[in-house]
């Protein structure tokens, strides 16, 4: 689906270990699986079940989501800092599909 | 207009009562959220204190509510709504770079509590809980 776009806001440079907020947003339905259709049917569940955010391939935030996570799911978090580096982030939808962003702490 | 006797005013009341109960969709009840407690702690009832649960107080939109929890030196953190249709919301992992807070937006069917249970790093256990004040809830009804 071409309408599933991820953003992400970090800052760009950062003094080593300073601690940072990262907010992330990825636009998704996060269709519950609870809703019906006009004729009744159930629409089926599809939702980003999983959300990982790594820094040079190191763990820093994970989530599992179950349907209750509101449409366009949001997160904020913090983390530390330790050197110039590349914090990857990867939504996984129940549909396989994935999707990923980047972004690039420089510590100055 | 007929005035109802007793007898037939409490038949009355009694078979309301008895479609209400078996009318309401299925909603998960407080023991479903406690099972899910225990699921994630593996049986140890957690302690209070130490975790930080922010939620608004009255929630206008169920649809979108902003929830915070933040528990110094947890290693995850599992967020329920006890009176969802399934009580699971959230969980959070925290690596050794993360901060052990985390924020964001939740769907609440109904006022209900929104609980946090945090594994600390030590293997124990935290609880803190909120009601919130649903107007209009957030699961498609």
């Amino acid at each position: 689906m071409a309408s599933i776009k991820p953003r992400v806001k970090a800052p760009k440079t950062a003094s080593a270990g300073e601690v940072v907020s990262i907010k992330t947003l990825i636009s998704h339905p996060m269709e519950s699986g609870q809703r019906k259709d006009k004729d009744g049917a159930t629409i089926p569940r599809q939702i980003i079940n999983k959300f990982t955010a790594t820094f040079n391939g190191a763990m820093v935030f994970a989530c599992d989501l179950e349907p209750s996570v509101s449409a366009n799911p949001y997160f904020e978090f913090q983390m530390t800092v330790p050197e110039t580096g590349v914090l990857a982030f990867e939504w996984v939808d129940d549909d396989g599909s994935i999707y990923t962003d980047e972004k690039t702490i420089t510590v100055a | 207009m007929k005035t109802l006797t007793r007898r037939e005013a409490l038949a009355a009341g009694a078979a309301a009562a008895a479609f209400a109960a078996s009318g309401l969709p299925a909603f998960a009840t407080a023991d479903a959220a406690q099972e899910a407690v225990m699921a994630f702690t593996g049986g140890v009832a957690p302690g209070e204190g130490g975790v930080t649960l922010t939620t608004p107080e009255i929630a206008e939109n169920g649809g979108t509510v902003p929830v915070e929890v933040a528990a110094e030196g947890a290693a995850a953190i599992l967020v329920l709504a006890a009176g969802n249709p399934s009580p699971g919301v959230a969980t959070f992992h925290f690596g050794p770079l993360g901060v052990a807070m985390a924020s964001t937006r939740i769907r609440l069917a109904r006022t209900q509590d929104v609980i946090a249970v945090a594994k600390m790093s030590d293997g124990s256990f935290r609880q803190a809980s909120n009601t919130v004040k649903v107007t209009i809830g957030g699961c498609g009804g």
